[in-house]
């Protein structure tokens, strides 16, 4: 069986690219950077959140707080799946009253998101939590949209998106797979691993 | 991982190591101004306790607790127990009222694996006899690794009473799997039979070995499991195998000191080491059996109930991210 096709949708520029126009939306809808937070959604939407913040420090002139969210443990599925790989959370300020403009690779059913804004409760009463995301790729489950897109990308149910990041793997850009991916086709665990947003049930 | 936490020494490195990366993740939301996580919501753990305790029960009880499992704490005294119920009838009972989970400590070596046979629940052993105290070596290693980069190579002196100690067999196994060396220090009636075979070496002179050592580990004087006389006096025990503060000076700069609890001051370790702020790390290694108590149970607990669901398949590893 052939491989199936895999299409690069974004590569390094079009990614820095989306990021910028992102940091540019982000800046205009809050009018500025006061009382921002950038917090990833562990583990792509970490770097992405840190290249978001450099990036509006660059337009703003004014260094934005950014953290790190592991959602490991309000996930909606935990009993249904060996458990999920925990990560740190680190969010060092205080979320009171703050407009936290959450941040992953790819939005997908929405439950990791979901699980996300539980998470966030636990720490605080934000102001105001806003979504950025680099890829939607459609498929909700839930009732949730995101604030900042940097690619709709309309995808089959069984497709697969990657997203690659420097950070994490060496490299920037987004791969598209259509249709299922053949077994052993690498898809190891854990940090390095390209992030794979396919459908588990 | 396993179903159940029975023996150190069903765990291999790549096991230890992620109950401690783990732990290490879960130990923040002890940090946090809301000290809980929803992850096993509907869980129920129950605290089997035949023995007293103070620090395993609690621990257990706040390590569920903080993962919203629902607890029920059983001790012997005051239960159906002391009317003469087995350990099989009471726990055929705990299955039939639906636990998940049964953390058991119990006078009788052997004792869980009996009753990882009777049910469905994980079954983690909290100490059985003299035999094992898995959960109290994993809370050790991690609190080693606090201090220390890798075990490899790691020289860990065990002293005391390791004849009757628990904690001595979970740690010379778990610490063998990381590639530790360890030493263990006890007068010739304190070691077990076949101690040779443990993969640990053995010395009588705590003074010989002490200078090289980077960790200290004391066990308490089981004076209430002893039916013999296994040394002429308490005195002259604290001389020979006591730590105290000049033996401390004889330790390397770095070393630490640790204890499973609770501590026979003046015995197996005078008052001054223990209460070192600089060396002992005792008060860490209650803080940390919480957060490597929440690893295990969100290990065990938080995967599929695969004994319920015949037919369904489970993979065997699960990919972040695919959410």
């Amino acid at each position: 069986m052939p491989a199936p096709e895999r299409a690069m949708v974004m590569d390094e520029a079009d990614v820095g690219r989306a990021l910028t126009r992102i940091a540019h939306e982000i800046v205009e809808r809050n009018k500025g950077t006061q009382g921002l937070v950038v917090v990833g959604i562990h583990t792509r939407g970490v770097p992405l959140a840190r290249r978001l913040a450099a990036k509006l420090a660059g337009i703003e002139g004014v260094q934005v707080p950014t953290g790190a969210l592991d959602v490991a443990m309000y996930r909606d599925d935990i009993g249904l799946r060996p458990p999920t790989a925990t990560r740190d959370t680190d969010l060092p300020f205080d979320l009171a009253g703050t407009v936290v403009v959450l941040v992953d690779d790819v939005l997908y059913t929405g439950r990791t998101i979901r699980a996300a804004l539980d998470a966030l409760t636990d720490f605080g009463r934000p102001r105001a939590i806003q979504l950025a995301v680099l890829v939607d790729r459609g498929h909700r489950e839930l009732p949730l949209r995101a604030d900042y897109v940097g690619k709709n990308l309309p995808t089959a149910p069984d497709g697969v998106v990657r997203v690659l990041l420097s950070e994490t793997d060496g490299r920037d850009g987004v791969l598209v797979t259509e249709g299922a991916e053949p077994a052993g086709d690498g898809h190891p665990g854990g940090a390095t691993s390209p992030s794979r947003k396919a459908r588990t049930r | 991982m396993k179903e159940h936490l029975l023996s150190a020494g069903d765990l291999d490195a790549g096991d230890i190591t992620r109950i401690l990366d783990t732990a290490a993740h879960l130990a923040k939301v002890t940090d946090r101004a809301i000290k809980k996580v929803p992850t096993l919501r509907g869980r129920t753990v129950c605290n089997l306790f035949f023995e007293d305790s103070t620090r395993t029960r609690i621990s257990f009880e706040l390590a569920a607790k903080r993962l919203s499992a629902d607890v029920i704490n059983f001790t012997a005294k005051g239960s159906s127990v002391s009317k003469g119920e087995s350990l099989k009838d009471t726990a055929i009972t705990l299955e039939a009222m639906g636990v998940d989970a049964i953390v058991i400590r119990h006078g009788a070596s052997g004792a869980p694996w009996r009753l990882a046979e009777w049910v469905d629940a994980v079954v983690v052993n909290a100490g059985d006899g003299t035999h094992e105290h898995p959960t109290q070596a994993l809370l050790d290693l991690y609190t080693m690794r606090q201090h220390f980069p890798s075990f490899a190579g790691l020289r860990v002196a065990i002293v005391g009473d390791v004849l009757h100690s628990r904690v001595a067999r979970s740690n010379v196994l778990a610490l063998r799997t990381m590639g530790a060396e360890v030493t263990l220090v006890a007068p010739p009636t304190l070691l077990p039979a076949r101690v040779e075979t443990w993969g640990a070496g053995v010395s009588y002179d705590l003074d010989a070995v002490l200078p090289k050592q980077d960790v200290v580990m004391l066990l308490r004087m089981q004076l209430e499991r002893q039916r013999a006389g296994f040394f002429p006096s308490l005195r002259e025990y604290a001389r020979l195998y006591g730590l105290d503060a000049r033996r401390l000076e004889a330790m390397p700069e770095h070393a630490i000191v640790m204890h499973p609890g609770p501590m026979n001051r003046g015995v197996e370790i005078a008052a001054e080491v223990a209460d070192s702020i600089e060396r002992s790390v005792i008060a860490d290694q209650v803080a940390n059996g919480i957060s490597v108590r929440m690893a295990l149970l969100y290990l065990l607990l938080g995967g599929p109930a695969v004994r319920e669901a015949p037919g369904v398949a489970v993979p065997a590893t699960f990919e972040e991210g695919a959410l």
